[in-house]
């Protein structure tokens, strides 16, 4: 990663004394320094992440001409919007120290219930986009179902309907495209361009930040976003403080499904279609942005602010490495090392926060 | 520490549920034949069920299968690079007793070893779409010539160039960086009918000429392939020839030139033949493409077997060649002298 408090980190993690709690026993200049960069990165689990965007933001700036032009930026914000909007309801699930494998199922069977319902039933299309939203609910409050009620662990459940809510859209479509010009104009109106000068956005840019300020709001000012964390922290102390940690997690889970349904939204505008096989790649891309944005896969530490940086650091790093020039194989090894780092430094963050 | 072992248990209790899930879900029977006067069985190994092409290749298939009054299985990987489902769909036709296997190859080279066992236990073994590595490692392959394919519509644009005076920029948009062959064959096809040095004709990539001037991976989606076009036209806004391996690719890629209003300055071509393709080239969004045959793939393929069956007839390529060509046209509304071409008209008669 980078900025002094990361690489303060990495010396840390080479040699197996100075790991945790050692550390903190360990007086002299090096120690404190190490402490306090674990501190902030304890207290503030977004620093690594938003140093890591900047960080390369201006490094493929200096060497790529193409990168610093304001259409440039405008294209990467539309390029990340699909899967910071999935990764923004995969954060919430995430926090509870669950996962979703199927939020790419989800929201591929939501824009294609609306697809369908426009284009072939002919409903009308502010129907045919609640119902979509709906269908996506529902698929969402089904996981959250089977791992609250049924106590299932949300990697197998994931799992499971990743496959039932595949084939679903598989049967329902043979396989074909429905085109956003066969529907209501609604369905596709989040594609539609703002344009200031050469830096254009489009309306699915405006909605990802105000899903990811709702969200936010929620989390840090509610009861119920406390809950949460509570819940990812430690399920049996949250039950013991008197939290009904199942209700916590359907809700979780079905909030996370209304996400993919308006992400089911952007990504007809997005692809002029709802395709039966654009999701493929969702589900993955979803995991990474949230695990590189420093929220903890075991729960209970991070911001969901941070699955939006993290899907802009994904975002960057492809767009930038293409423009340079940089063969497509090697985009991919990029992005790997950059999971890598994030995991080493939630580790680490998390042994200091358990010795103390 | 407690709580990532138990990560992991679960993790490969995970992958476990997960494959006998996939497996189980990847193979189906055939409806059509199925216990109809206990004809011979043959089976089809397809890479997927998911899009319209392999679900013509299995509707011919079964359609063919009940004409010679032979029993069919299908079955399917979860994904277009599934090799495991597929050496377990020849295990379980093996067991089956099938005497004929019909399969596309996800894994050219990986499912050889496979099919030499089908083979010892006396069924013949015939490929569609995909020629196996080595080719001869089944009795026949009945396929589209993907080379050829590429050609075609690599010649068509270098005369549309040719004849409208413009210096070509191209754009190639493969399906993924891994060199697979059929996104070899139809890139290097189309470079050398457009008439560009291949250099090493079994890699793409390595050619210097300088009217190529980008590359890029759809992922044969249309999200990835947007993205891709996005950023080669952010990169080269000058470009106007885009090569896509697939059609899918090219919906993606005009996206992303309609989003940037640049649909007079690029020429899109594709391979393919998807009756979207066809309605995609009406309205002027696709320029040309090379249309496939999927049903005449698995229309050859049942004849090969079921003549095997009949009278031991192996099956075998036309002329000792590696492989039978299953047909491909170039479909165009913009006919350019000199290369052969038909109308979208032709074009929906055979589109899928």
């Amino acid at each position: 990663m980078s900025g002094p408090g990361t690489q303060e980190d990495t010396s840390a993690g080479e040699s197996p004394e100075g790991r945790g709690a050692l550390t903190i026993e360990r007086p002299g200049v090096g120690g404190r320094w190490r402490r306090r960069a674990h501190r902030v990165l304890h207290e503030h689990p977004t620093v690594g992440p938003v140093a890591v965007l900047v960080l390369s933001i201006l490094v493929f700036a200096t060497i790529t001409p193409s990168f610093r032009t304001p259409s440039n930026l405008g294209l990467v914000l539309q390029q990340v919007t699909v899967i910071a909007v999935l990764a923004l309801g995969q954060a919430i699930i995430i926090l509870t120290a669950g996962i979703d494998l199927s939020v790419g199922a989800i929201a591929v069977f939501g824009s294609i219930t609306m697809g369908i319902a426009s284009a072939q039933w002919g409903l009308d299309g502010v129907l045919a986009l609640m119902l979509g939203v709906l269908v996506a609910v529902t698929m969402g409050a089904i996981n959250g179902g089977l791992v609250a009620g049924l106590r299932l662990p949300p990697f197998l459940v994931t799992l499971a309907t990743l496959s039932i809510f595949g084939t679903l859209t598989t049967l329902a479509t043979g396989g074909a495209n429905i085109r956003a010009a066969d529907m209501a104009g609604i369905l596709s109106w989040t594609g539609t361009p703002i344009q200031i000068g050469t830096f254009r956005v489009t309306y699915a840019t405006f909605i990802m930040f105000a899903l990811y300020a709702a969200i936010a709001y929620v989390m840090s000012s509610t009861a119920w976003g406390k809950h949460v964390v509570a819940v990812g922290d430690d399920r049996d102390a949250a039950r013991l403080a008197g939290i009904r940690t199942r209700r916590v997690l359907l809700s979780v889970y079905g909030t996370a499904g209304l996400i993919y349904g308006i992400g089911s939204w952007i990504i007809i505008g997005r692809l002029g279609a709802a395709s039966p096989n654009a999701g493929a790649d969702y589900n993955l891309d979803a995991i990474t942005a949230v695990v590189i944005g420093g929220i903890s896969l075991f729960g209970g530490r991070g911001r969901v602010w941070g699955a939006l940086v993290g899907a802009l650091v994904v975002g960057v790093f492809r767009n930038g490495l293409q423009l340079a020039g940089v063969p497509v194989e090697w985009q991919g090894l990029a992005i790997g090392l950059l999971v890598l780092a994030a995991v080493a430094v939630d580790q680490q963050v998390r042994s200091v926060g358990a010795a103390r | 520490m407690r709580r990532s072992v138990s990560w992991v248990t679960v993790g490969v209790t995970a992958l476990v549920v997960g494959s006998l899930t996939l497996a189980g879900c990847s193979t189906e029977s055939g409806p059509a034949a199925e216990g109809e006067g206990g004809g011979e069985l043959i089976g089809l190994i397809m890479k997927t069920n998911d899009v319209p092409f392999w679900q013509e290749m299995r509707k011919q298939a079964e359609q063919s299968a009940a004409e010679r009054g032979l029993r069919i299985q299908v079955f399917a990987g979860a994904d277009i690079g599934d090799n495991e489902s597929q050496v377990a769909a020849i295990e379980t036709l093996i067991s089956a007793g099938a005497k004929g296997i019909m399969i596309t190859p996800a894994d050219p080279q990986a499912i050889v070893s496979a099919i030499d066992q089908a083979k010892a236990a006396g069924i013949a073994v015939v490929a569609l779409d995909t020629p196996t590595v080595p080719a001869d490692a089944v009795d026949a392959t009945f396929a589209t010539d993907n080379y050829r394919g590429g050609q075609l519509i690599g010649e068509w644009a270098r005369k549309k160039f040719e004849n409208e005076g413009t210096q070509p920029r191209i754009a190639l948009i493969d399906y993924s960086a891994d060199q697979i062959v059929v996104d070899v064959q139809r890139d290097q096809g189309f470079l050398e009918g457009f008439g560009i040095d291949l250099a090493d004709p079994a890699i793409f990539g390595d050619e210097t000429d300088p009217r190529i001037v980008g590359r890029g991976t759809g992922l044969l989606t249309l999200g990835d392939s947007r993205t891709a076009m996005e950023n080669l036209l952010q990169a080269n806004p000058d470009l106007n020839l885009v090569y896509t391996v697939n059609e899918t690719t090219a919906f993606g890629a005009i996206e992303a030139i309609k989003a940037a209003g640049k649909m007079d300055q690029v020429t899109v071509v594709s391979i393919d033949g998807g009756c979207e393709g066809m309605e995609a080239i009406k309205r002027g969004e696709l320029a040309a493409t090379a249309q496939q045959f999927p049903r005449q793939m698995s229309a050859l393929g049942v004849d090969a077997l079921a003549k095997y069956i009949e009278d031991g007839t192996t099956p075998s390529n036309e002329g000792g060649k590696d492989a039978t060509d299953s047909g491909t046209k170039l479909i165009t509304d913009d006919p350019q002298d000199g290369v052969d071409s038909e109308s979208v008209d032709a074009g929906l008669e055979n589109c899928f």
